[in-house]
């Protein structure tokens, strides 16, 4: 593989940029392979990625109904940290962080990282008596927090409205300095390169129309593309996850429901870190092009619909402009949306299954993006060992019957009512 | 934006109505032994199937009721709309 470097930018420049190799290849399915994982967004990459270079596997596939970075991974607001209270999460999404620290070297891809660090605003005692003990339970686990007062966000976020008059004041916040983001496209495309240069076939427009399953095992998948044989199969499918479980005759603790994201018009820097509303649901950060990137809630009804509706937008931007009264005078350069795998305990799930070679990585509600290289790394991990990692061992199928469920925000089961 | 027809007061935008999910799963039935995976079924798993879906609405900003809804969760097309007690198929 050709390795990315200044020098080589150079080089390549006195010849008119040509002979530049293409970041991955597109073969045609083999007959057979060790593993394949379905879903060629940034989690079926990654696990593809991390099998190869962790457990040295060499003859995986990724199968893709669309391409390479049209889902998920291209779709989000790019938000990376780890600031859970619960053992599980917090210790799973910091290795995480860990993973992310490292990836552009890794992958020898400028992913962009940013830890420009993550405020979550509090509007009242109570809030900040809850910040207090997450914040206390993240230190526990190694992960950095700060609780701020009002005077010490002030000084971080002038441009938040600090004014008397408002409905919910800032009383404080609690920020992950290490939290940030990081540029979705490019680490998509990055562990797609590493992955295709360890021999990892990533096989683009190929739909999975059915799996070929003998006395629960899994021997093949049958696709667009013909039938592949396999003993292991990773899925990574997130929103989809339904439609293939319903495939393989499995019911999920899952529901897809679409989440909206959109950015503004571009404008001079105003917001160096990512900031959340703590009385609502809405969350914003600048990228580097200068558009405030926003977020919020869910739709709020099961949708494969991958765009949203308008009241849903109409609410969440009025929460930002709560929080950043000057984002009214702004002009919306684009809005989108993506289908999300909501978990029934808001918690993902990355586990072996009753069939034999099924391996499953969903759930991951909207927070996904942040878990990409963790959730490759784990499940990995899972698929190559065939057995879980203690860092997603909590995150079993089984805990919806046994009860010992990861509850993060407490929502019960309706977790698209937030 | 989408338009539910309510059963008791007719067409109506979707912000007067709250979304109470899956309008196929039935509570086990009480005073009989259930097991653990029929638990688990009522309270957790769901189909999310990708179209056509039946669920629960409340007209909460009107008449209050639950009512059920038959939509298609890839093009938001109601097919048709009933009061919970009836059956859609």
């Amino acid at each position: 593989m050709q390795k990315y470097s200044v020098f080589n930018l150079i080089k390549k420049a006195f010849n008119g940029h040509k002979g530049w190799e293409v970041a991955w290849k597109d073969p045609a399915p083999k007959a057979e392979y060790d593993v394949i994982i379905i879903g060629g967004g940034g989690h079926g990459l990654a696990t593809a990625y991390y099998l190869a270079k962790e457990h040295n596997l060499n003859n995986i596939a990724i199968v893709e109904k669309g391409w390479i970075g049209g889902g998920n991974v291209g779709r989000n607001t790019t938000i990376l940290r780890s600031n859970y209270m619960h053992d599980e999460n917090g210790l799973f999404y910091e290795k995480g962080m860990d993973l992310w620290r490292s990836m552009s070297q890794d992958l020898n891809f400028n992913v962009m990282y940013s830890p420009r660090g993550i405020i979550n605003l509090a509007h009242s005692d109570a809030q900040m008596n809850a910040y207090t003990r997450r914040g206390n339970s993240m230190r526990l686990n190694g992960i950095d927090a700060v609780l701020l007062g009002r005077e010490e966000i002030k000084k971080l976020v002038p441009v938040l409205d600090f004014s008397e008059n408002v409905r919910f004041p800032i009383f404080g916040g609690l920020m992950q300095p290490s939290g940030g983001t990081a540029r979705h496209d490019a680490v998509a495309w990055g562990y797609a390169r590493q992955a295709d240069a360890m021999g990892v076939d990533i096989i683009q427009h190929c739909e999975v129309t059915g799996f070929d399953i003998v006395n629960g095992k899994i021997k093949g998948i049958q696709t667009s593309k013909g039938n592949i044989k396999t003993k292991k199969i990773g899925l990574c499918v997130a929103g989809s996850t339904s439609i293939l479980a319903e495939m393989l005759n499995m019911n999920l603790p899952l529901e897809t429901h679409l989440l909206q994201a959109c950015v503004s018009e571009p404008i001079k820097p105003i917001l160096d870190h990512v900031v959340t509303f703590g009385a609502g649901h809405f969350y914003c950060s600048q990228s580097d092009k200068g558009e405030m990137v926003m977020g919020g809630d869910l739709d709020g009804y099961n949708s494969y619909a991958q765009r949203g509706n308008l009241p849903t937008l109409q609410h969440v931007l009025t929460e930002g402009i709560a929080m950043l009264p000057f984002l009214s005078k702004l002009k919306m350069l684009r809005t989108w949306g993506g289908i999300m795998d909501m978990s029934m305990d808001g918690s993902p799930i990355i586990d072996k299954t009753h069939i034999e070679g099924l391996y499953l990585n969903c759930g991951w509600c909207y927070g996904g993006f942040k878990a990409t290289p963790v959730s490759g790394w784990t499940f990995a991990h899972t698929i190559a060992q065939d057995r879980v990692h203690k860092l997603n061992a909590g995150f079993n199928l089984n805990r919806f019957n046994t009860g010992h469920l990861i509850d993060e925000k407490g929502l019960g089961t309706k977790t698209w009512i937030s | 934006m989408l338009h539910i027809k309510c059963p008791h007061c007719g067409l109506r935008s979707q912000n007067e109505f709250s979304y109470g999910g899956d309008g196929t799963i039935k509570r086990p039935e009480l005073n009989k032994e259930i097991s653990d995976q029929d638990w688990n079924n009522f309270v957790y798993n769901r189909k999310s199937p990708r179209g056509k879906h039946v669920e629960l609405w409340q007209h909460i900003s009107g008449c209050r009721q639950w009512i059920k809804v038959q939509r298609d969760t890839v093009t938001h097309e109601i097919f048709q709309t009933a009061d919970v007690k009836q059956d859609i198929k």
